[in-house]
């Protein structure tokens, strides 16, 4: 004999016998759901982020082109900050790939935006982690821009027939993938907790551009980091900077060894945590003052 | 031309002259600004954060040409000064464009997103003076003038035979400068009107622009020929700083700007027109 209808729906409605903490694996699964998603709304802009590479390899030529000029003009085979000329030209090359892998692209914007229109309201209902779920939108946008990149970049280097430095130790290729996803994190994080200005002030797009600013120049992206004055390489390693995109770079081009790897990896990972605490800490706060517009 | 025919038993000699249009145009440009200094005032943190975030952009170009004669005498033939005058030019064009044009620019596509530019089109106006200067960036002029500043510090330091015709070309040839950087911007706009979103333009933008900074000696080959000639970002400073600086080995190189920057004008327009004949509304 069937129950009737309005009992199933409260037998439906009683919470289980035990509300336990779902399982590691049901954890799991849920944000693998949410990689996979990332992939497909990501996919969806391949073509803008195919505009995004082909436009960078402009400044980029330039620049190599400029050190290229600078490197003519000097008498012999001279050094430019301990660097060879060849060495000068690949450390661009190596900061193009890791900033392809690395960088967030919009996912500070659309943070913001996502406070700031109240699109959060109903992730917060839902039993993610935001910060967990705005990691795996990052790093599936990230492997979909490299593959992206992957090609322009290749063709790029193939034309400009440049020579391309490869490590031949596995060491220094392991170390350089673990600074990598180290450096990705910190970066995701960094993001993340400016993203989360949004619960405060109306606007976070100049706050966004001021810590890029100082991102652009003391993480290396116009030159090597050890083109600079040594008053100044003394104090970079108190900030965040130089392990968004500098460190890795220096790991593979065989630029920081022995000590001084061992010293960076755990200054890298004392910023990701700091980071990391910055961003979680920032939205507890701003959930406690968050008004839920557009309801 | 969007010159409305005048109605009928209109008298002939009231079709307003040239002096009538170019007046009605002031006014409307007046009340732009008046619109764009109300908007400006009333986000006033917000305003002023936006000159410290421009000033900070601009002191980092000048530390990465201070960083580089760090370690050498001479890019090509230009010297340390030389290319802090040239980088302070190119921020001071590129400041003066963004007062005037960018945002608009940059906003075109959102226009068209959205279906507001039906609205703008409907007006008795040229559709493109309303759709280039709608609102104005004041606090550029500030930015601009910090540039002029930096410029006159360099120029200081180069103990330059500065006469005032040489004075008048610079600035004539500065002028072109904007021209070009607006043309090739507004055609970006143009062209991508239905495909790419605002902020891909302005990143895209933001490449391209950089070069002008850069001292043309550095390029070669292709790559110098095609920003050159077809996208002539490294015309924009160098001609007018070769030309203070009495670098400038042939007078035909500022003839060459002046009609490249006519040029590019032209061709924008046609690519506006081309995109307006494409254009189907998105409200209706």
């Amino acid at each position: 004999m069937n129950p009737p209808p309005l009992m199933t729906c409260a037998m439906r409605l009683k919470p289980p016998q035990t509300l336990r903490r779902p399982r590691c694996g049901a954890e799991v699964r849920k944000y693998l759901q949410v990689l996979g998603l990332g992939f497909q709304s990501h996919l969806a802009y391949r073509f803008n982020f195919l505009a995004r590479v082909l436009f960078s390899l402009i400044p980029l030529t330039a620049l190599l082109m400029l050190w290229e000029t600078i490197y003519a003009g000097q008498t012999a085979e001279m050094l430019v900050g301990g660097y060879t000329r060849s060495e000068m030209l690949a450390y661009y090359l190596v900061a193009a790939w890791v900033h392809a892998l690395t960088a967030v692209t919009e996912d500070d914007w659309q943070i913001a935006a996502d406070i700031r229109d109240g699109n959060i309201n109903h992730l917060l209902a839902k039993p993610v982690n935001y910060l967990a779920y705005r990691l795996c939108l990052f790093a599936s946008g990230r492997v979909v821009y490299a593959g992206v990149a992957a090609l322009p970049l290749a063709g790029f280097v193939w034309i400009s027939g440049l020579t391309v430095y490869v490590p031949t130790d596995l060491a220094v290729w392991m170390w350089f993938a673990l600074s990598l996803a180290l450096t990705a994190l910190l970066q995701f994080f960094i993001s993340f907790a400016l993203a989360m200005l949004a619960f405060w002030v109306l606007e976070v797009s100049t706050f966004i551009f001021i810590v890029y600013a100082f991102e652009y120049i003391a993480s290396g992206h116009l030159f090597p980091l050890d083109l600079l004055p040594e008053s100044l390489r003394w104090l970079l390693p108190f900030t965040p900077f130089p392990y968004e995109l500098y460190f890795p770079v220096s790991i593979y081009l065989g630029k920081t060894t022995g000590s001084a790897l061992v010293r960076g990896l755990v200054l890298q990972c004392a910023w990701v945590g700091i980071s990391w605490w910055m961003a979680w800490w920032a939205w507890r706060r701003g959930l406690r003052r968050y008004g839920a517009v557009g309801g | 031309m969007n010159v409305i025919p005048p109605p009928s038993g209109f008298p002939q000699s009231r079709w307003p002259s040239l002096r009538d249009q170019i007046r009605r145009y002031l006014q409307i440009y007046v009340a732009l600004w008046r619109n764009s200094v109300t908007r400006e005032m009333t986000f006033k943190t917000n305003f002023l954060l936006w000159i410290v975030v421009e000033l900070l952009w601009f002191a980092l170009q000048l530390c990465f040409i201070e960083v580089i004669y760090l370690h050498t005498d001479a890019i090509g033939t230009w010297t340390r000064w030389e290319v802090i005058l040239l980088v302070g030019t190119s921020h001071c064009i590129q400041e003066i464009f963004q007062a005037f044009f960018l945002i608009n620019c940059a906003n075109l596509s959102d226009l068209v997103r959205t279906g507001k530019l039906d609205f703008l089109l409907l007006q008795p106006v040229n559709a493109r003076f309303l759709v280039s200067l709608r609102q104005v960036d004041l606090g550029s002029f500030v930015n601009a003038g910090i540039a002029l500043v930096v410029m006159v510090y360099a120029m200081d330091h180069l103990d330059l035979q500065i006469t005032p015709f040489r004075v008048l070309t610079f600035t004539a040839l500065c002028l072109c400068g904007i021209l070009i950087h607006y043309s090739l911007m507004f055609l970006l706009a143009a062209i991508s009107f239905w495909t790419i979103k605002a902020q891909g333009i302005v990143w895209g933008y933001y490449n391209l622009f950089q070069l002008a900074r850069m001292p043309d000696e550095a390029f070669r080959g292709m790559f110098r020929f095609v920003f050159t000639f077809i996208f002539p970002v490294l015309l924009v400073t160098n001609v007018p700083v070769r030309v203070l600086i009495e670098k400038l080995d042939q007078p035909a190189w500022a003839l060459t700007m002046v009609l490249m920057a006519a040029l590019c004008l032209v061709l924008s327009e046609a690519g506006w027109r081309v995109s307006l004949r494409h254009y189907t509304s998105a409200s209706s």
